[in-house]
């Protein structure tokens, strides 16, 4: 992807890609597409590595007794799964890649606010994602991605340590990173680009941002707490040396409760693109889309206890956090009915992107749906710790926040590389990954509910059908992540030269060159316009 | 800087992303602020954590804060000493953003000096009282915890006088030492790698790098400075003087 | 067990209120998906792009529609919530003639034991019929005693009792899990639960040599450990105790009224002088080191078993009240030192 072996007769419009082309220009680069560029190989390469040990997971559990794996490994492989895909995949995914190349596009900017902390949160993150990849390879990590003590702070003998300096520089990165975002979004808008006129993509990056920087000191400081005591063997979290387990999940969530709004509101920005964009029509009700997801962000920080129903906290806080835990449902549902009326009375274009839009809205609600069944306390009581919250939360994650990153990645494509992809091969990804999920997690709701619970390398027998059905589905879900690699691959050498706007859509990104030139755009733009004003569009004649 | 050379209308001193001064000061501004959120969290987490072990063993705490209260260094509470140091270091960052504002470099270096100086003084007295406390055995490590006599005396005169038991006060009387030290040790990792900005400052300084137009970094040094001392605010209490 | 099925065998009252709470949100969330699905499907076949040059026109935003999808997903949120609180509530407390099993966990095993004395591993036997509280802790890490049959779970933890109760309706054998990830062998760390009709289940305590019922154990304790020669006599006495309010003094000196449950006399066990019964001394060891989970168990219970003078006024200990002393048990081995040393106090 570095460089594009294509010398043309005539001197090429500069663009960010062709600007310079040694290692160094990539490793050192200030600009925050090239810096996007980066951040997508290498979350691509861990969403290798987190896949390879589910596959690994789903194969074990094939059959209830399955000697594949031992016990030990089968719980590294969900820990190295969980790890990766959630801090070094999910948490960056769609703000570091399609955030990092859009912010400054969508607003009218030159670049983030500060281009060498961006770089530097890229060498952050690699750290981080190398000093953890490293804990795994010299011989795992067995705790789940959840830490919790005191298993992880005394009883876990694998290196705990060594995962916990990863996540916590991987997690400054995310601080670097929303901080960026939060000044440029504040003081970089173009002239004429008003807080009402962002696109809402740009809104939910905000939110998102917020969440990083106020959320993720707290998981830093938490997890060098579990440090500190397995290297010191003080009690912090250890109750018998008088310390308090229930503390470590109370911060634990603090922070991991709102990084899940981490992962799903920028697939809600990116959706809130996509379905304007071909359904052709102004999004429905921008000002409710836009302020639920701050309301997501704030009250995301008032309802973590709720992962702690049945962990002895008391009769009244379960009362509390399972009422704000419904509150928080209302925004995510506000969503979704604006972007189903979106569609209404559209001009409705079923391409890649579209396609990928339209699943999300599908495997959101329901995975939206089955989250009011876990916050219902009477139900939490049987269903927690099952894998009826694994379906929920792949539901949330892989149907919501994947889907989105698949779907923007489809959208962008053409506007990053310069290079348009074969849109049939696009569209039989999406029906693959879109069936291929619901086989895989669909059975894991019933699996919860009669009670399997997660964490298990080996099951009872009456589980079998459903687990069989699910590693099934995770089979074709592996080949529709697989061909959108090869096809997009593909395209950056053989693909057809893009336009600078193929999809005619509105927003700034579109107009300026695909690639577009270091400086992104040949002269500030003015905005003048509201966002999405697809009925202003010029016809084309064709 | 860019790839590409910046417009030519670009004034100098702005970066290529930013249009004018005014906007970059802001932004820059804008960005410590931020950062001093992220900061605030991550204190608050651990301030949280020590409240709840406060009130959960407020006996074995009241024990440490009194030993460190004790401590007998320069004759009255080191931690008081931190304190007027840092608010005066305090003082002298303020002159000097008003000295860079009015352009006044030799006021400015000055201050930046006397800053730099206050700053290792506070960590010299730190590192004596550290020292004082390895002595005494209250460090929490694995070998390192083996409070002397005196130390021992005073804990056990206090579990006979509430009449409670030994060894529990002591596990919790070490519980203490590990936020002291963690409080203490990351808020003297901000101030060290504050001294190495006022350094870096300095040198700046020194090369007549900042105008009042341009000086940006030194009010950014000022909030960050003001931050470092306020969390010391909240630490000198909670660590040395509640009861 | 059959090896297809939708629901797991509902085998308490619980189970049924849970699944009754299940079809309904099922209900609402298969009346919300299905009509968001096909709304899009409707909307994206009817609108269809059909000319590449086709732009439709502006559409109005109507606030009615948003006040209506933000009103009545709300309201219908609360029913939820209400209806859940209420399936909770139900089962955090057990009713009265509740029969007490202890369960501690350790990785990667469940030891449970009746009050009658039957020990059992992974093992959970129970009559039908009966409510049953288990009252739950870990020797080691987090675990979870859950039973999807009777569809309640709870965590366990190590340093703190839990309890959670069910009363199971249905003869036959359930799973029993550990919910919490533990470690290597998690997975391993399940069992059974069998639910036979009352006579089987006295028949299956009778069947072989019981092992000391928790009481006696505890009761035998409570004299090896010399907790006999101060209760009573110049510390509070224990009878009656259990269940009743209590005046303590905290260790930040505060006053404080606490009600005398399991967690309530484990702690002062383990940690006499965390809530200092008021007017007392603060004179009894800890026995942290000395004694094991199981055996604070068996303590407790028999703590329990004895029952005090009736009155129902807040507990204030009692150095003069009467001795420690078992109501219907045979009195203990060796009788306490009936000491003379009260009028020193």
């Amino acid at each position: 992807m570095t460089s594009i072996p294509y010398i043309p007769a005539y001197e090429p419009p500069a663009t960010y890609l062709n600007i310079r082309h040694t290692v160094a220009s990539w490793l050192l680069t200030k600009d925050h597409k090239r810096i996007a560029i980066l951040y997508m190989i290498s979350i691509t390469l861990f969403f290798a590595v987190g896949g390879f040990a589910a596959v690994f997971m789903r194969l074990q559990l094939l059959t209830p007794h399955s000697t594949l794996v031992e016990a030990e490994t089968y719980n590294k492989l969900f820990t190295l799964h969980g790890v990766i895909m959630v801090f070094f995949f999910l948490v960056p995914s769609i703000p570091v890649t399609l955030g990092n190349f859009l912010v400054p596009l969508m607003i009218g900017a030159r670049d983030l606010a500060f281009p060498r902390i961006n770089l530097a949160s890229w060498y952050l993150f690699m750290a981080g994602g190398t000093l953890t990849l490293s804990a795994i390879i010299l011989g795992g990590l067995d705790t789940g991605w959840t830490f919790y003590t005191p298993y992880s702070s005394t009883f876990s003998n694998t290196h705990v340590v060594l995962a916990i300096m990863g996540i916590f520089l991987a997690g400054f990165s995310s601080i670097f990173t929303g901080l960026n975002f939060i000044i440029t979004i504040h003081k970089m808008r173009c002239p004429g680009m008003t807080w009402f006129r962002l696109p809402l993509f740009i809104w939910s990056t905000y939110a998102t941002s917020i969440i990083y920087v106020l959320a993720t000191p707290v998981l830093a400081i938490t997890l060098t707490l579990v440090g500190l005591e397995r290297i010191l063997g003080i009690g912090i979290f250890d109750p018998n040396l008088g310390g308090d387990p229930i503390l470590f999940q109370h911060l634990f969530w603090f922070y991991s409760h709102p990084a899940v709004y981490i992962m799903i509101l920028p697939g809600m920005g990116v959706i809130s693109e996509l379905i304007p964009a071909f359904s052709r029509k102004q999004v429905f009700g921008y000002n409710f889309v836009a302020f639920s997801s701050l309301a997501i962000a704030i009250l995301g920080f008032v309802v973590w206890a709720h992962h702690m129903f049945v962990a002895g906290i008391s009769l009244y806080s379960g009362l509390v956090f399972s009422m704000l835990s419904f509150l928080v449902a209302i925004p995510s549902a506000i969503k979704v009915f604006n972007w189903t009326a979106t569609l209404y009375k559209g001009s409705i274009s079923l391409e890649t992107p579209m396609l990928y839009a339209l699943g999300f809205i599908g495997l959101f609600t329901i995975g939206g749906l089955t989250g009011l069944f876990l916050a219902t306390l009477g139900l939490d009581m049987h269903v927690h710790d099952t894998y009826f919250v694994i379906a929920h939360f792949h539901y949330i994650m892989v149907g919501g926040a994947v889907m989105a990153y698949m779907g923007g990645i489809h959208f962008w494509w053409p506007k990053m590389t310069g290079r348009l992809y074969n849109d049939m091969w696009g569209r039989v990804a999406a029906v693959i990954t879109f069936l291929g999920f619901n086989l895989t997690f669909f059975p894991q709701f019933i699996l919860g509910y009669l009670g399997m619970p997660r964490r298990y390398y080996a099951y009872a027998p009456e589980f079998q059908v459903y687990n069989v059905m699910s590693t099934a589905g995770a089979s074709i879900l592996a080949v529709g992540y697989c061909l959108p690699l090869i096809y997009l691959l593909w395209s950056l050498r053989w693909g057809a030269k893009a336009p600078n706007n193929p999809f005619r859509a509105t927003g700034l990104e579109w107009q300026t060159s695909s690639p577009p030139p270091t400086d992104n755009f040949a002269k500030t733009p003015l905005v003048t316009q509201e966002p999405y004003s697809y009925h202003t569009m010029e016809p084309q004649g064709v | 800087m860019s790839d590409l050379t910046a417009p030519i209308d670009h004034p100098p001193l702005v970066a290529h992303q930013f249009d004018d001064l005014q906007q970059q000061t802001e932004a820059d501004t804008l960005g410590m602020w931020v950062f001093l959120g992220t900061e605030v969290l991550f204190f608050g987490g651990l301030i949280c954590g020590y409240l709840v072990y406060r009130h959960l063993y407020f006996d074995a705490w009241r024990q440490g804060s009194e030993i460190t209260n004790g401590f007998r260094f320069l004759g009255i509470s080191s931690g008081a000493w931190n304190t007027a140091v840092l608010l005066t270091s305090s003082l002298t960052v303020a002159v000097a953003v008003r000295a860079a504002q009015m352009g006044s470099r030799a006021v400015l270096l000055w201050m930046l000096a006397i800053t730099w100086v206050l700053g290792a003084a506070f960590l010299g007295i730190k590192a004596a009282e550290y020292t004082h406390e390895y002595h005494e055995g209250v460090m929490p490590g694995m070998t390192t915890f083996h409070p002397d006599e005196e130390v021992t005396a005073q804990l056990t005169k206090a579990a006979a006088a509430d009449q409670r038991e030994l060894g529990a006060l002591i596990q919790r009387f070490r519980m203490y030492w590990v936020f002291y030290f963690f409080m203490t040790g990351v808020h003297a990792v901000h101030m060290l790698i504050g001294l190495g900005l006022f350094a870096f400052l300095f040198i700046q300084a020194a090369r007549n790098r900042f105008t009042p137009q341009k000086h940006a970094p030194v009010e950014l040094m000022g909030l960050y400075w003001h931050f470092v001392d306020l969390v010391w605010i909240f630490l000198f209490p909670l660590l040395y003087l509640v009861r | 067990m059959d090896t297809f099925r939708l629901f797991p065998p509902q085998a308490s009252e619980q189970a049924l209120k849970v699944d009754h709470l299940f079809y309904f949100l099922c209900g609402v969330s298969a009346f919300f998906a299905l009509l968001i699905c096909a709304l899009v499907v409707t909307f994206a076949v009817k609108y269809r792009r059909r000319h590449p040059d086709e732009i439709p026109p502006k559409a109005p935003t109507p606030m009615s529609l948003e006040i209506a999808w933000t009103g009545i997903p709300l309201l219908i949120t609360v029913v939820m919530f209400v209806w859940g609180a209420e399936v909770f509530v139900s089962a955090q407390e057990p009713p009265a003639d509740t029969m007490q099993i202890f369960v501690v966990g350790k990785r990667w095993m469940w030891q449970i034991q009746h009050p009658e004395g039957r020990k059992e591993i992974n093992t959970l036997h129970v009559p039908v019929g009966r409510p049953v509280k288990l009252t739950l802790i870990s020797q080691d890490v987090i675990h979870d005693f859950g039973l999807p049959a009777f569809r309640i779970k709870k965590d366990v933890l190590p340093g703190a009792y839990t309890t959670e109760w069910f009363t199971a309706t249905k003869v036959g054998e359930y799973h029993l899990f550990c919910d919490q990830f533990c470690g290597a062998k998690h997975a391993e760390m399940v069992g059974t639960v069998v639910v036979c009709d009352p006579a089987q289940y006295a028949s299956w305590l009778a069947g072989t040599e019981s092992d000391t019922p928790p009481r006696v154990a505890g009761q035998k304790l409570f004299m090896q450990y010399g907790c006999v020669n101060c209760h009573g006599l110049y510390a509070p006495t224990l009878a009656g105790l259990y269940g009743r309010p209590v005046d303590v003094i905290d260790e930040q000196g505060k006053h404080r009224t606490v009600i005398a449950d399991e967690s309530y006399l484990r702690e002062s066990i383990l940690n006499p002088s965390a809530k200092l019964v008021a007017g007392f001394p603060n004179r009894m060891p800890s026995f942290r080191s000395s004694l094991s989970e199981e055996q604070l168990m068996q303590l407790l219970e028999y703590i329990k078993s004895l029952s005090g003078a009736a009155d129902t006024g807040p507990y204030r200990g009692n150095a003069a009240g009467p001795a420690t002393q078992p109501v219907g048990t045979p009195p203990p081995i060796g009788n306490p030192p009936f000491t003379p040393y009260r009028t020193n106090q």
